[in-house]
């Protein structure tokens, strides 16, 4: 049978030495996480804000150890400002993960309002970014994604489409 | 030995207690300058190849120290951090409590104030006390320098005993001494060279 998403991700970290991993939880996350806890190749741990991990995340990489930062849709529009200032302006490979929230079936109408922000925010921020929607596309988008990243110096965010990962369906039918 | 509370604490100048710290660091100890005057006066008191200097990210100093201390165990790191930048994550301290990475050691810088934006009081200006508040996160070797001599031997506690360890200033509103070249990517990569992450043929 083939990787689901989550351990093609699991792999494709370990292959690119990527080891410590703070996170804002996210329930379609869990599984990845889940993985990454019980690994000891990693250093998973939550932290209480986003902006927070992407600090860990840079201190780390500019000393020599290679870190990504787990979130949500949500997590992700409280980060233009240090994006922008930190790893964008110092050249910092920060790598995220973030897990699409808002789109496909979302429930909550503040989820899908923040959705709006995520694509406007990455572009003016001119960092790389990829959206992975295919299982057989997974292994692909998150090697290069991340090996350009390191070599070029660069932030990136990996966005894991409902396509790939099933979201999160409503708990309740529309009007039920 | 009597306990230093927030409330009689000597106000010191941060320069000079900067320049206090770097003197007694002999290990290439890293130290991460906060937004704000922080890193002006880290920058003031002479670059060393393992200074961060921390120009738009308000609040991420001990973050970005934290990052530090997990990627090199053995090398000591100091978060230099002002008071109106902590009080925007203060969830941090809980962050390293949970972690407690021996190797770092947190300077709070308060002034009450947003100095570097023209020295409006912070919200926190009327009481918060920090050094109270890292302890309730669970950062239990955090004290409030005395004064000048307090805050060398406390310096010394960091270098020589394994931490979490926090140190409250109570600072006085003399301006910082110099202003940090704003030159990021230049100060990202002298750092890492400085922590031994990169190497390169160009000089620098
Ligand atoms: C998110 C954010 N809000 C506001 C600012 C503007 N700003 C830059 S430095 C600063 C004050 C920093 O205060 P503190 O950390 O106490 O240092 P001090 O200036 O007193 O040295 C402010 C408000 C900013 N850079 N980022």
């Amino acid at each position: 049978m083939a990787q689901a998403w989550h351990e093609v991700a699991v792999a494709v970290m370990k292959a690119n030495e990527i080891r410590l991993v703070p996170y804002v939880p996210d329930n379609v996350l869990k599984p990845l996480i889940n993985a990454i806890h019980a690994d000891p190749f990693f250093t998973a741990f939550t932290t209480a804000r986003e902006e927070e991990a992407v600090g860990i995340v840079a201190g780390a990489a500019m000393a020599g150890t290679r870190g990504m930062v787990l979130m949500q849709t949500s997590g992700f529009a409280t980060l233009a400002n240090v994006l922008a200032s930190l790893p964008v302006a110092y050249q910092i490979p920060v790598l995220m993960m973030v897990s699409e929230r808002g789109t496909l079936g979302e429930f909550n109408l503040g989820q899908a309002a923040v959705w709006r922000t995520m694509r406007p925010t990455l572009e003016s921020l001119a960092m790389p970014w990829q959206v992975i929607t295919r299982l057989d596309e997974c292994e692909f988008i998150m090697d290069r994604t991340i090996r350009q990243a390191l070599l070029t110096q660069q932030p990136a965010a990996l966005i894991l489409s409902p396509l790939l990962t099933g979201g999160k369906a409503s708990p309740v039918k529309a009007g039920g | 030995m009597s306990v230093t509370s927030a409330h009689n604490a000597k106000p010191l100048y941060r320069f000079d207690c900067t320049r206090r710290l770097v003197a007694r660091l002999r290990n290439d100890e890293a130290v991460i300058g906060g937004i704000g005057h922080s890193n002006f006066d880290l920058w003031a008191a002479g670059h060393r190849p393992q200074n961060f200097y921390m120009l738009g990210s308000m609040g991420l100093a001990v973050p970005l120290a934290l990052g530090v201390a997990l990627a090199q165990p053995r090398r000591k790191v100091f978060a230099l951090e002002g008071d109106g930048s902590l009080l925007m994550q203060l969830g941090c301290l809980a962050t390293v409590a949970s972690l407690a990475p021996k190797n770092l050691a947190i300077l709070i810088l308060d002034n009450g104030s947003y100095q570097i934006t023209g020295g409006q009081r912070t919200p926190a200006s009327g009481g918060a006390d920090y050094v109270a508040i890292a302890r309730a996160c669970g950062l239990a070797n955090a004290s409030w320098a005395a004064d000048e001599a307090d805050f060398e031997r406390l310096v010394e506690t960091c270098l020589a005993t394994d931490g979490p360890h926090v140190i409250g200033l109570k600072l006085d509103d003399q301006p910082p001494a110099g202003q940090t070249e704003r030159d990021p990517v230049q100060i990202r990569d002298r750092f890492m060279r400085g922590m031994g992450a990169k190497r390169s043929a160009l000089p620098g």
